[in-house]
């Protein structure tokens, strides 16, 4: 079953009286339990693709649907409570919020968006600290972490609330090498762990390789989409 | 609740220096106000009771137009024996009015037989003017205390009177007077004490007994120029004023009478008019500041944390948390600033208790200032700061709840 299916979705910016596209009649769908990579260069529409399946933006053409809802037609306040409830984000500047320690960064989403009982956020906040291997580390500050930390931080935060779908805009862009490949297991072992979809852009080559399904954007458009090794040119 | 209380204040110490210094000036402002109005309660309590305690009592009663020509102190305008009677009565029944007092008041002349001046003489009971007017044996400078100093044959001489024409306590003195049909009779008084001044137009009045006055007049009937009442409790004046009003106005035969309270007689309403003036501008910059010194504060941590924003409305927080979190922290600012406001505040004005300043207020000298502040008062103050904070706040909050997620992420 189609986790996010996509039916001919193109999306354009108006900047003064010029019509930017920024994607173009995208035709896509990505099952439950999916690595996804979308890569593409600067400009080439994965973070409004990113955006547009996270309702965070809406379509100008097209539908769009998630977990079975169709996100094309939400207002603000269901757009919010779908994305508090389906949908766990990760940004590459870790976005972490910089009052709250890193175990409170993770229970948030089950304070201020799902409003959870106190026993069951301690539990999972405490489950997925361990699990991003953070628990040592859960009362120390966003400033008092290093870049990687602060992503695992925010991976763990990401997974809090159970969602069928993380979606990550380059969230290996400001780490190193290494720590940027063990961010990236850190998500595939998460996906193993509670069968969560991750879709994360990049234009890193060294970690495409890590994505099972591998869509590449060229000027707001699909051009491939290779899984396992197989191309499927769009 | 809980959280977005801790993150509100987070956030306030997350900028120290910005919160202190608005927390500083919130508080401040609220130092200004709270001194000012207890140093202008405490005057106004003070000049207030010193005039209807000394000399003007809370309410009065006259005869229609009395009041209007009362610099002439008409005797052809007093209250008839029959009205004075019907008055009494409704006095006493009425449980609101502690005590009361019947004047005749005259102008005359008043020698030591060596100069004259002019003087305004009160005729009144002695046990009754004590009673209605509690302030106006303490006045006594020289003289024999309690209403002995008032008995018949005696006159009590106002300070500056006594002073022009070099009179004391135990002098003979005349005093003339021209009575209501014209003719001029004249009598002889020893001084049984002398007055000091009180603020306002009555506080240089010369007093006798009643009875004297009504001899000196040449008056057969027990007719009364005014009579002067004490209420039991002053913050209700209007009510029973007015209640008095409706009672007297509907009796058969007091149709003709006027009833004033003494902000109607006394000038020095104006002056607590002034005073309730200036308190209310001093507010209202209390006010400006808050909201000036908050929604700036608020407007900036909204426009630094846009990013922030965005990232919490990306996770799903919904727009009316957003809109609390913000507001949580103006009202935590407005409300710490009012603590800490009102805490150095009343310090401030215990110590001036404390100090024993004194000074003097035209002749009244040895004033000790002792200002006072009702806690109704400070709480008023208090909520007025807490509800401009959420005022100043709204704004920003509404801007932070309504960002588009989108929008804000991309926020450099």
């Amino acid at each position: 079953m189609s986790l996010v299916e996509l039916e001919n979705v193109s999306k354009m910016y108006r900047l003064g009286a010029v019509e930017v596209w920024a994607v173009r009649d995208i035709d896509l769908h990505i099952e439950e339990g999916s690595f996804v990579a979308f890569v593409g260069p600067s400009g080439s529409g994965k973070t409004t693709l990113l955006n547009l399946i996270g309702g965070l933006d809406k379509p100008t053409t097209g539908r769009i649907r998630v977990g079975g809802f169709d996100v094309s037609t939400f207002d603000r306040t269901q757009a919010a409570r779908f994305r508090g409830e389906q949908i766990g984000f990760v940004f590459q500047n870790f976005n972490l919020v910089p009052v709250l320690t890193a175990a409170e960064n993770v229970e948030y989403p089950l304070i201020m968006v799902q409003t959870r009982p106190e026993p069951e956020r301690q539990k999972r906040v405490a489950d997925l600290m361990e699990a991003v291997g953070m628990a040592d580390r859960k009362d120390q500050f966003p400033d008092q972490l290093s870049g990687g930390q602060q992503q695992r931080v925010a991976v763990a935060r990401a997974l809090v609330s159970r969602p069928k779908l993380v979606l990550a805009d380059e969230p290996t862009a400001n780490l190193d090498h290494d720590t940027a490949y063990s961010i990236i297991n850190l998500m595939k072992k998460m996906r193993a762990d509670f069968n969560t979809a991750f879709i994360f852009s990049t234009h890193d080559p060294r970690i495409i390789g890590e994505a099972e399904i591998v869509i590449t954007l060229e000027d707001g458009r699909l051009v491939s989409r290779e899984e396992s090794g197989r191309r499927v040119h769009a | 609740m809980r959280n977005s209380m801790k993150i509100a204040l987070r956030n306030l110490l997350r900028y120290r220096r910005r919160t202190f210094f608005t927390l500083g000036l919130i508080a401040v402002g609220m130092i200004f106000v709270l001194v000012f109005v207890s140093v202008t309660a405490w005057f106004k309590d003070m000049m207030v009771r010193n005039i209807t305690d000394s000399y003007l009592g809370h309410i009065q009663i006259h005869a229609k137009g009395y009041v209007d020509s009362i610099d002439m102190l008409p005797l052809q305008l007093n209250l008839p024996p029959e009205q004075v009677v019907m008055i009494e009565q409704a006095l006493k029944e009425n449980t609101a009015i502690e005590a009361y007092t019947e004047r005749i008041k005259f102008g005359g002349a008043f020698s030591n037989f060596e100069q004259t001046t002019n003087i305004r003489i009160n005729g009144v009971d002695p046990e009754a003017e004590i009673q209605t007017e509690p302030l106006l044996l303490p006045r006594l400078i020289n003289g024999e205390r309690g209403a002995i100093s008032l008995s018949r044959g005696k006159i009590l001489v106002p300070e500056l009177l006594a002073q022009g024409l070099g009179v004391k306590v135990g002098d003979t003195v005349v005093v003339v007077a021209t009575n209501r049909d014209g003719s001029v009779n004249g009598k002889t008084f020893v001084i049984g004490g002398i007055l000091s001044s009180a603020t306002g137009p009555g506080g240089r009045d010369g007093y006798m007994h009643i009875d004297d006055a009504r001899d000196l007049l040449r008056m057969t009937d027990s007719e009364v120029s005014e009579i002067a009442i004490r209420i039991k409790n002053l913050s209700d004046l209007q009510r029973i004023s007015g209640a008095l009003q409706s009672k007297l106005i509907a009796t058969e035969g007091l149709k003709d009478i006027e009833i004033h309270t003494w902000e109607k007689l006394s000038p020095f309403a104006t002056v607590v008019q002034m005073i309730d003036v200036m308190t209310f501008f001093l507010k209202l910059m209390l006010v400006s500041v808050v909201l000036i010194g908050i929604m700036n504060v608020m407007i900036m941590a909204v426009y630094e944390r846009i990013r922030e924003i965005g990232t919490i409305a990306a996770m799903g927080t919904p727009p009316r948390r957003i809109l609390y979190l913000f507001l949580y922290e103006g009202l935590m600012l407005g409300t710490l600033g009012a603590l800490l406001g009102t805490a150095v505040g009343v310090a401030l004005i215990l110590a001036l208790n404390s100090f024993k300043i004194t000074f003097s207020f035209g002749q009244q000298t040895g004033l000790v200032l002792t200002p006072t502040i009702a806690f109704s008062q400070v709480a008023l103050i208090c909520l007025l700061v807490v509800g401009v904070s959420l005022v100043a706040t709204l704004q920003p909050a509404w801007k932070a709840s309504q960002m588009e997620p989108i929008d804000a992420l991309r926020h450099v």
